[in-house]
């Protein structure tokens, strides 16, 4: 069982907001689907995933970059060729 | 260069961009009008994924499928409605409002990829490109009476699918008929390098109706709890015909189907939580609110920019990934998904091709079904076949109620000719 | 130690918060505070994570090219980095290769697979909101680097080496603390790292740096990577202080005392400042009986100190999984079959008996590689002169000037070294044209030649023409100058004091502008004082 505050924690480590009215229906909603996750608990851990597909690689040659226009072109107000984030500090 | 005009009524809500006018050239879909479906990116017209997050964002580049579709001449008149980035079994998840079925305007179209379904059901296009995670190309193709197919894992590059989660999905083609499959899958397997997890294995194969002596395997599972008798029914009846037709029917059991929809949806959510974290604003999309600090102005933006289904599969598959939870969640659903993958390794030493329905039931009500976890084990049959690797085809067979029913043809890695082939052979049988 | 290391204050004086220090990573002992001044009984636990950036020609998961730092932001990109969405990795071969090198030169095993992982989290400098990089399977694990230790030959042990993608760089106008937004550009997102980690096997911050430096050798000897490209190199450095013999004793993962997360180092002198301003800080911390708990800081370079950092750091979750995009790597018989090159061991044992260079011109030649090779480029002229010339006086003149020696031809110095040599010029004199020609490179990028400046300056040796009475002889009348003038020494001189004869050599050296040969002056003041007495 998750509670309300664990589902508040859940949205933190995902960085998303959730309202309070929004809380009592994902807590809900996240109870009933992790219980029917429990099923995984009868699996037995140990066998993985063999690789049948391994080193893939590409060689050290330049292709060319995007231009400038097509690299900005989904930023609207770009500075002075740079992308504008808000502040991390 | 030719130009197809293209104005559609598109009174099923099936696209979200359309094109009035689209180029086509020479080549072995020339002047075939295609949809593509809006997670795959095409350079200069805008690709949303069927999100708010997207609204505005144009491609600088197209998608490996799309270049491939303009260098066989094809038409691309628009981008498709969708579930938000994939999420959804009934396009009702968009952002750009519910596609509706062709074949009842009352019910939904399937999903993830209900747009292309419906555009291709309608006669808006020849053809359409879906993706398919879970089963969102065979679902609504099973919804709406048309074929489609999920190609081998490995087949299709996915250089330009939007990604929701990367180790299951496969773009594939959608159509009315199984040589028209056929003909798109011809193009959309010419190998991409960019993707480091495609396998040059191009697809050059006509569709060969004769199937004598095929075993075509059932699991008594495709037909277990959940799954409406009448759609069973249906579905037996066309097993019959492939039977009538030469096959020989083995049941056959396959017991990690107790955990693939759980396996699937703790795979999906994990790798969804990871691949959605990108839409910061900074890049493209609609732009971060730069007076916010960045950490406030992301959790604003994800709030207000995916829907609530999309939200609870980031938060799900946060939590699945989390420290304390990973060995319960993520690393249980890949040894239970390589249990799935074994156990259609060990039936495929027996049987060609593995039969069964594609859906549980037909198409819901339009905004019928609102608890997640009933619309979840809708996706039971369909997502074995993600999770290990295989190709799957669902064609239409019969009806039910009145309303389409798929049947669904599974075979071993890379034999995506063969499951055509048998479709092929079952569509020759019905409209015979 | 800058002025802003911390002056040890008396406990009495209670909580006292350092420049960045938060009042909750002070936890003051609830008991009387214990004042300890001796720290006998302790030893300092370091250890380090390095990130060097791998000098391919084109980005870790895409072909843009890694020859970013002159040109404007974002023109190195393309769907890849920019971390688009549909955009896949491809994972650059040669960039496994050099990774793969370094974990051969530091003698760690190659796993038989290994995989790429995403560590998620949200930060403006990450193109996709996840940095690819390796987690439960890395490239290379358990490996050695010897290095002249406090104590000697010593052993640190690598637990790691893996390859990683570097994030973006962020720009904040007006300084971090008030710039309204943060500027963005992803020419170095993607570029690839090699991260190493090592066991906490060094002891003291010198330690740190010499472990530093033979490790930064080591990578040039390899050729993969390039310590001059600004920003080439980071380090995060784990130190703490604890009881003697505690570490060998409970080992790995046992909660000592708290430890200090130095993060984001970016320089090697960076690197043993920061050390030392956390050694001190902890044993003040110490003194005044605080316990120290384990945290994150930062290092402000420009003011020598660290500083806590959010603690929301330490609570970090990132939520690591395979990547799904790329496929495992099986690379260990690579591994095999590379040919390592001559190592900076190896070079220093082959400078020895090559060369007959002395042990510490040996160490100091191969520490660095640019400085080897520009070496081997001069020995010819006199591999002992010239060892002494380039290990002594030429990097002490380039350090002054924090010059690299790729910016000296080896043609004027071998020239330079012969005029030493033949005596056309003295040690002095030499010393004056070589700091002459580095200020024409530093100034306008070429020189002349020592030659040119022997004559411009007119350093050229002053020959004696006659013995020490003799009138016309150069050297003989500016030591007659010095014995006139300077009759006190003199006196000092008669008297058994040895260092007016020092004074009395130096004086006639500076009358000659140096040109005189040392043994000349000797000889000639020699003799004007004995016919005095």
């Amino acid at each position: 069982m998750v509670s309300e505050r664990d589902v508040l924690h859940i949205a933190e480590l995902a960085d998303i907001g959730i309202d309070k009215e929004e809380l009592a229906e994902f807590t809900g909603r996240f109870n009933e689907i992790l219980d029917y996750f429990d099923i995984l608990d009868q699996v037995g851990a140990g066998e993985t995933r063999e690789a049948d597909l391994v080193n893939v690689f590409r060689e050290d040659v330049v292709d060319p970059s995007l231009t400038k226009d097509e690299v900005l072109a989904n930023t609207p107000d770009p500075e002075d060729g740079f992308f504008r984030a808000p502040r991390v500090m | 260069m030719a130009t197809i005009s293209f104005s559609p009524k598109d009174q099923y809500n099936a696209f979200i961009t359309t094109l009035n006018e689209a180029e086509s050239g020479p080549g072995a879909l020339s002047g075939i009008p295609v949809a593509v479906k809006d997670n795959i990116s095409t350079r200069g017209i805008p690709t949303t994924c069927g999100s708010r997050i997207l609204e505005g964002y144009v491609p600088p580049y197209d998608a490996h499928v799309v270049t491939l579709l303009k260098k066989a001449g094809a038409a691309i008149v628009g981008k498709s409605n969708m579930d938000e980035f994939g999420m959804g079994t009934t396009t009702e998840n968009s952002a750009f409002g519910p596609t509706k079925n062709p074949a009842d305007p009352s019910r939904v179209p399937g999903g993830s990829s209900g747009g292309s379904a419906a555009a291709v059901a309608s006669g808006m296009v020849r053809m359409a490109l879906g993706t398919d995670t879970g089963g969102s190309i065979r679902c609504p193709a099973a919804f709406c009476g048309i074929v489609g197919h999920k190609p081998t894992y490995g087949r299709v590059s996915r250089y330009g699918l939007i990604a929701y989660a990367n180790s299951l999905e496969q773009i594939g083609p959608m159509a009315r008929s199984v040589s028209d499959i056929s003909l798109l899958m011809e193009v959309l397997t010419k190998y991409d390098p960019r993707d480091s997890t495609a396998v040059d294995c191009h697809y050059s194969h006509t569709p060969d109706p004769e199937i004598r002596g095929l075993k075509i395997g059932v699991p008594e599972e495709f037909f277990g709890e959940g799954v409406d008798p009448r759609v069973a029914s249906a579905v037996w009846d066309g097993i019959t015909l492939l039977e009538r037709k030469g096959a020989e029917i083995v049941t056959c059991r396959m017991p990690s189907m107790a955990y693939a929809l759980a396996a699937y949806y703790v795979t999906c959510t994990s790798e969804a939580s990871s691949n959605l974290a990108r839409f910061d604003g900074v890049r493209y999309g609609p732009p971060a609110d730069t007076k916010l600090p960045w950490h406030e102005a992301f959790q604003q933006r994800r709030q207000s920019g995916f829907g609530t289904e999309v939200k609870r599969r980031i938060m799900l598959g946060t939590f699945a990934l989390s420290s304390g939870y990973y060995g319960k969640y993520y690393a249980k659903a890949q040894a239970a998904r390589q249990q799935v993958r074994n156990d259609f390794l060990h039936l495929f030493r027996t049987v060609d091709v593995i039969a069964g329905p594609t859906m549980p039931t037909v198409a819901f009500r339009l905004g019928e079904k609102t608890d997640p976890l009933s619309m979840y084990l809708s996706d039971i049959l369909t997502v074995p076949a993600n999770l290990a690797g295989i190709p799957s085809i669902s064609v239409p067979c019969g009806k039910s109620e009145g309303l389409p029913v798929g049947l669904q043809i599974m075979g071993p890695h890379f034999r995506d000719e063969r499951v055509i082939d048998v479709a092929y052979a079952f569509e020759q049988g019905v409209s015979r | 130690m800058t002025d802003d290391a911390p002056i040890s204050r008396p406990a009495s004086e209670g909580v006292t918060r350092w420049p960045g220090e938060k009042i909750s990573d002070i936890q003051r002992q609830t008991q009387p505070a214990n004042i300890r001044m001796d720290f006998s009984d302790d030893e300092v636990i370091i250890g380090l994570e390095i990130h060097c950036q791998l000098d391919t020609a084109t980005k870790l998961f895409c072909g843009c090219s890694t020859d970013y730092r002159d040109d404007s932001p974002n023109t190195h990109v393309c769907p890849v980095c920019l971390g688009l969405p549909g955009s896949l990795p491809r994972v650059n071969k040669k960039a496994i290769g050099y990774a793969l090198r370094v974990g051969k030169a530091l003698n760690c095993t190659v796993l038989e697979e290994s995989e790429f992982a995403r560590k998620n989290y949200f930060y403006p400098d990450l193109n996709k909101g996840f940095q690819i990089t390796q987690y439960d399977k890395p490239l290379a694990v358990r490996g050695y680097l010897d290095i002249e230790g406090d104590d000697g030959e010593k052993r640190v042990r690598i637990t790691r080496v893996h390859v990683e993608e570097d994030p973006g760089r962020l720009v904040h106008k007006g300084g971090a603390d008030r710039a309204k937004y943060t500027l963005v550009d992803y020419n170095r997102a993607g570029i690839p790292l090699i991260e190493i980690v090592t066991e906490p096997d060094l002891r003291s911050p010198k330690e740190a740096r010499k472990f530093l430096n033979k490790l930064r050798a080591t990578l040039e000897y390899l050729g993969v990577f390039d310590s001059e490209k600004e920003g080439s190199l980071r380090v995060d450095a784990n130190i703490s202080i604890q009881p003697k013999g505690w570490f060998e004793k409970e080992g790995k993962g046992k909660e000592g005392r708290g430890r200090a997360e130095v993060k984001n180092i970016s320089s090697y002198k960076g690197v043993e400042k920061a050390l030392t301003f956390e050694v001190t800080r902890q044993k003040n911390a110490l003194r005044r009986g605080q316990r120290l708990e384990t945290a994150t800081r930062h290092f402000v370079e420009t003011r020598g100190i660290t500083t806590a950092s959010r603690s929301k750091e330490m609570e970090q979750d990132y939520r690591y999984f395979p990547e799904p995009d790329l496929r495992p790597l099986r690379v260990c018989d690579w591994a095999a079959g590379i040919v390592l090159p001559e190592l900076p061991d190896a070079r220093r044992a082959r400078f020895l008996g090559q060369y007959g260079c002395s042990p510490i011109h040996a160490r100091t030649l191969t520490g660095d590689l640019r400085l080897a090779e520009f070496y081997e480029q001069v020995a010819e002229t006199d591999p002992i002169l010239a060892a002494t010339w380039v290990a002594d006086t030429l990097l002490g003149e380039l350090n002054y000037r924090d010059m690299s020696v790729s910016k000296v031809s080896p043609g004027w110095f071998r020239a330079l070294i012969l005029l030493i040599k033949e005596g056309s010029v003295t040690d002095k004199g030499g010393v004056e044209v070589l700091r002459s020609l580095l200020d024409q490179i530093r100034e306008s990028g070429s020189c002349e030649t020592p030659d040119e400046c022997v004559g411009r300056l007119g350093l050229i040796v002053i020959e004696r023409t006659g013995g020490a009475g003799d009138a016309d002889d150069p050297v003989a009348m500016a030591a007659r100058e010095v014995v006139a003038e300077q009759p006190q020494a003199v006196a000092d001189f008669h008297a058994g004091k040895k260092e007016a004869f020092n004074f009395l050599v130096g004086q006639v050296m500076k009358k000659t502008r140096g040109r005189a040969k040392p043994a000349d002056v000797n000889q000639v003041l020699l003799g004007i004082l004995g016919k005095e007495g």
